[in-house]
Order: structure tokens, then C-alpha cells, then sequence
């Protein structure tokens, strides 16, 4: 009992086996089936997450959200994915057809990766990969590259500027992500999925609270979601690499989207809260299913709450965040995790996590330091007044040269 | 056969394929493209050599950074990505006939060492293979000089890189 996965698994098996196959078409036929099912669940539940995303932005709106359909609109995302199947597939002229059409399935595809190696439950998970940190930064790069050929072959400046948006912000982030990861990895001794949260009888936040802020961070910058939304901004190029896409292609788009939120919500709390961690969850593993896409719900909340709370950055403020405050600071946490875990005892786990805890109060505190030094500087850079409004030089202006004509709305230049 | 001799088929075909496409398209974004199958076909051969470390870093190096690059550089230059010039010259008689003696003399050479006619040994279980390799790069009887020597190797670019870009007048 507690773990119906790995029942039914051992008795297909056993049901293979009596059809008289060698044990490696078993595993292949287990294997295969194990991604159509883990596959289609996810996408299922994907389709769960249009509602809920829906429902979620009206609260923070004062509004209501999708209501009519069903008890509390939950049949809305079915009439929402009819709308587009059933919507004109439009490709633009002078589309590259052939990588116009991948695109969309990239970008979808590479969100149902990452959850090859996400440990579901203590028993049930894709593969317990030993380089599962690295593969999800792998599986980065590979979005980035959806995107990339979305915005290039739809034959359109707005998405095109998009994309290149999109790899300054997603190479950019990469970095302090990367060397924030390496974290959980030094406290874990492993870069197993698996093994980081069988290691998490402290929950890593404890130990490392700045590590999984970092991560936080750099996963919304990856998602592209506001406040780093500068690769889709509505107000700036419409709707940036997606642009021409209709249908279910720009569907694909929105799914691999709200998906990608879930799932980074589930790589956070698995590097740092515990996973499927809780009360009980050893003896019933299907328990841990339960924590763990509570969790996983809670940071995804979490990050639409960021979403619809904060404006967007520009694009320097963007990278400046990152290479001037993100990367030093993350090497620092690094750094310093690397050295105390040398310094302090495994064996006493107590004084390990205080240790952890109190050095990473200490960095707060020297950053808090640094950023009210700076903040001085770049506040007095805003407060100075501009030099257009002064009496002086409006007489000046008018005595000398007739009012120049504003630069005509800027054409977009050949990029 | 297995299905592991299966998917290395299907694999080596897709990989061979796309590096023949690679040279062979006319437009660059797609060469592009295709070179990046033929990468991740490569980190396809690691995984199923269970060199799962190598895999992800084929992944994140080549195709992350690398092959991103690439396309990054040939999408800001549209006009010149359809090159309508042929694609052979008159030397490609010769070329053909030292890349076939230089692929048998390689197949040669490969068929003398030992490892080439025996079945793949199955890996230890208990010995993590990615333990093994951070130890070697670190420990003095290992690979620590060449490690040390590329990270320093790559600090200076990194720092060059922005030496080159820094604005003077910004200061």
C-alpha cells in the first residue's frame, strides 16, 4: 500500500516477464511507459494551471476570474484549450516553416524534461540522475534555444528583438544560478536530486537562506516572468518571440509557460524545502506526492505574487542586478559555504546548521551594509534636476534656434 | 539485438545525418540548427556510455553556450544567411579522396587497440563515476595541473573580456 506506481510497475513486469521477454526489453517498455504516463499527468495537470493562473492574477487584481463555467470556473481551461484548437493557424510570410513549427514543441518539451529527474515522492521519480543539478541547467540552455528559434523565424523585428532580449537575460542569469546551485550541492554531497532532499533532515533554507533567495531570483529571470519580462513586454514589442503565433502553437507557448512556473516552484522546493519531506511521508510515499506539489503550488504562488506585484525592470537595471549585486553575491555565499563546510563538524548537525545559519546572517548584514553605502550614490544620480525645465535655458532656447522637432518615433533599426 | 544496440543505430543515424546537413544546407541559421542535433547526438553517445556528467556538459557547454552564440551571431547578420554561390570548387575530387584516406587510416588505427572488439564492461555499481572524476581532478597523482592551468586560463580571458569592453569614459 502507499506507493501505487511502483505496485503497478512490478506487476507489469512480472506480466512481461511471463510473456517470456529478456529483462532489457522490460526495462526499455517500463521506461517508455514511465515517460507517457509522467508525461501526460504533468500535461494534464498543466491544463489545471491555465485556471488556477487565471484565478490566481483576478484575486490579486480585486477581481473575480473565470466563474460561469462549473463550480468556481473550473471548466474554463477546457473552453479555453477547444478556443484555440479550433482557432486559424496562421503562419506569417517569410516564416522559416519548418523551425516556425518546432519552436512551440521545444518549448513545451523542455519543461516536460526537467521533470525527469524531480523526486516526486521517496519512491517515485524519473530517474535519479547523478548529475540532476547540472541536467536542469542543461534543459535551461535547450529553452533558451526554443525561444531563440521562435523569435528568428517568425519574420518579425518585435519578436526578434524578443529573442535577443531573451538570451542577454537567460545567459546573463545563468551565472549566479549556476553558482547558487552548487549550494545545496556542497551541503548535500551529491548533485542527485534524490540524494538532496535524503539530506534534507534540516531543511537547506536554514542553511543557506541566500542561496535560495538567489535561486528564487534567477528562476523567475529564466521563467521571463515580470519583473524580468522584458523578453515578452506588452508595452514595448507587443508580445516579443511569440508574436505570430496563433492558436494552439502560441497555446504551446502559454502551457510550456505556466508549467515552467510550476516546475521551477518544484526545483526550489526541492534543493531547499524538503521536497516531498513531511510528516509521514517515509512510511506512505504517496503522502510525499502530496507535500510535494503542495510545496511546489506554495513557490508557484509565489512567484505569480511577484509577478503581479512588481513592475518591469529596464533592461540595464536587468543586467546590472545581475553582474553587480546576483553574481558577487553568490560567489561569496559560495565561497564561504565551501570553506565552513571544511570548518564545522558533519558529525554534530546542530552546531553545523547554526554555523551555516549565523555565516549567512553575516553576509545579509555586510551586503545590507554595502547596499546602504550605495544607495546614496544612485539616489542622488536620480534627484538631480534635469536641465531642460530652467527659465535660463528656455530663454536661451527660444533666442537662439526655433524649438527642434523631436526625433521622429524611432524607426526600428536594422538589427 | 538489444535495444540498447537499437537506440545506438537510431542515434549514430540521426548524428551522422545532421553533421552531413550541417555542411551541406545553404542556409546558416539552419546549419546552425542542425549542428546542434548533431552535438546533442553526441551527448546521446556519453549517456549511453554512462558517462552521464559528460553528457550534461556536452549540453550546457556546446549547446548552451556555444551553439547560442553561433546563432546569436549569424541572426544579427539576415542578409548574408542564403549564400547562393555553388557549393563544391574544382578541388573537391581531392578533398574527398584525403578525408576517405584519412577516415580508414583513423578506423585502422582504432581497430589495432584491444578495447575495439570487446563487448562494454558493465560498471561497478558501489563507485559513483562522477566521485571518481572530481577526485582525479583534484588529487595530485591526478589531473590537478591541467585543471589548474585551464581555470587560470579562463580567468584571464574572463577579465580580458572586460578589459576590451570596458567604457574609459564612463569612469
Amino acid at each position: 500500500m502507499g506507493d501505487p506506481v511502483n505496485t503497478i510497475r512490478i506487476w507489469l513486469a512480472g506480466l512481461l516477464s511471463g510473456w517470456g521477454l529478456s529483462p532489457g526489453w522490460i526495462a526499455l517498455i517500463l521506461a517508455v511507459l514511465g515517460v507517457v504516463v509522467l508525461c501526460t499527468a504533468v500535461m494534464i495537470l498543466d491544463i489545471l494551471l491555465v485556471w488556477v493562473e487565471r484565478k490566481v492574477v483576478a484575486r490579486f487584481q480585486d477581481r473575480l476570474g473565470p466563474n460561469r463555467l462549473g463550480p468556481f470556473g473550473l471548466i474554463q481551461p477546457i473552453a479555453d484549450v477547444i478556443k484555440l484548437l479550433i482557432k486559424e493557424n496562421i503562419t506569417p510570410q517569410g516564416a522559416d516553416r519548418l523551425v516556425y513549427n518546432i519552436a512551440p514543441i521545444i518549448a513545451l518539451a523542455t519543461v516536460l524534461l526537467l521533470w525527469a529527474v524531480l523526486p516526486i515522492s521517496s519512491t517515485i521519480s524519473g530517474t535519479n540522475l547523478n548529475v540532476g543539478v547540472l541536467y536542469i541547467v542543461a534543459i535551461g540552455a535547450i529553452s533558451t534555444l526554443g525561444i531563440i528559434m521562435a523569435g528568428w523565424s517568425s519574420n518579425n523585428k518585435y519578436a526578434l528583438l524578443g529573442a535577443f532580449r531573451t538570451v542577454a537575460q537567460m545567459v546573463s542569469y545563468e551565472v549566479p544560478m549556476v553558482i547558487a546551485l552548487l549550494v545545496p550541492v556542497i551541503l548535500a554531497g551529491s548533485m542527485g536530486l534524490n540524494d538532496i532532499v535524503n539530506a534534507q533532515s534540516v531543511w537547506f533554507i536554514v542553511m543557506a537562506p541566500i542561496a535560495g533567495l538567489l535561486i528564487f531570483i534567477t528562476a523567475i529571470a529564466e521563467l521571463g516572468r515580470a519583473p524580468f519580462d522584458i523578453n515578452e513586454a506588452e508595452s514595448e514589442i507587443v508580445a516579443g518571440f511569440h508574436i505570430e503565433y496563433t492558436g494552439m502553437k502560441f497555446g504551446l507557448f502559454y502551457a510550456g509557460e505556466l508549467l515552467h512556473a510550476l516546475t521551477m516552484g518544484a526545483i526550489v522546493s526541492t534543493l531547499f524545502f524538503g521536497g516531498w519531506r513531511g510528516p509521514g511521508s517515509q512510511t506512505y510515499p504517496i503522502l510525499g506526492v502530496f507535500y510535494f506539489f503542495l510545496k511546489a503550488f506554495f513557490f508557484y504562488w509565489a512567484i505569480m505574487w511577484v509577478k503581479y506585484s512588481l513592475p518591469r525592470i529596464r533592461i540595464d537595471q536587468m543586467l546590472n542586478f545581475n553582474w553587480k549585486f546576483l553574481t558577487p553575491l553568490a560567489l561569496t555565499v559560495l565561497i564561504v559555504t565551501a570553506i565552513l563546510d571544511k570548518i564545522l563538524p558533519r558529525s554534530n548537525m546542530a552546531v553545523y546548521t547554526v554555523g551555516m545559519l549565523v555565516a549567512n546572517l553575516i553576509i545579509i548584514g555586510v551586503t545590507a551594509l554595502i547596499l546602504r553605502s550605495r544607495s546614496g550614490i544612485e539616489r542622488k544620480r536620480v534627484a538631480e534636476p534635469g536641465p531642460i525645465a530652467t527659465p535660463e535655458r528656455a530663454m536661451a532656447s527660444i533666442q537662439s534656434t526655433p524649438p527642434a522637432q523631436p526625433p521622429a518615433s524611432s524607426s526600428p533599426t536594422s538589427t | 539485438m538489444s535495444p540498447m544496440q537499437i537506440i545506438f543505430i537510431v542515434v549514430a543515424a540521426i548524428t551522422l545525418s545532421s553533421a552531413v546537413m550541417v555542411v551541406s544546407v545553404r542556409n546558416l541559421i539552419h546549419a546552425a540548427l542542425w549542428l546542434i542535433v548533431t552535438l546533442f547526438g553526441i551527448a546521446c553517445f556519453f549517456a549511453i556510455l554512462n558517462a552521464s556528467f559528460l553528457a550534461v556538459a556536452q549540453v550546457v557547454i556546446y549547446i548552451g553556450a556555444i551553439a547560442i552564440l553561433v546563432i546569436f551571431a549569424v541572426m544579427l547578420t539576415r542578409k548574408v544567411a542564403q549564400d547562393t554561390g555553388p557549393q563544391v570548387n574544382v578541388n573537391w575530387i581531392l578533398a574527398a579522396f584525403v578525408s576517405v584516406l584519412l577516415f580508414s587510416g583513423l578506423v585502422w588505427l582504432v581497430s589495432l587497440w584491444p578495447g575495439f572488439s570487446t563487448p562494454l564492461p558493465v560498471m561497478s555499481g558501489e563507485a559513483d563515476p562522477l566521485r571518481q572524476l572530481g577526485l582525479a581532478l583534484v588529487s595530485s597523482n591526478g589531473y590537478v595541473l591541467p585543471f589548474e592551468v585551464a581555470s587560470v586560463l579562463l580567468l584571464a580571458a574572463l577579465i580580458g573580456a572586460i578589459i576590451v569592453t570596458w567604457d574609459k569614459k564612463l569612469r
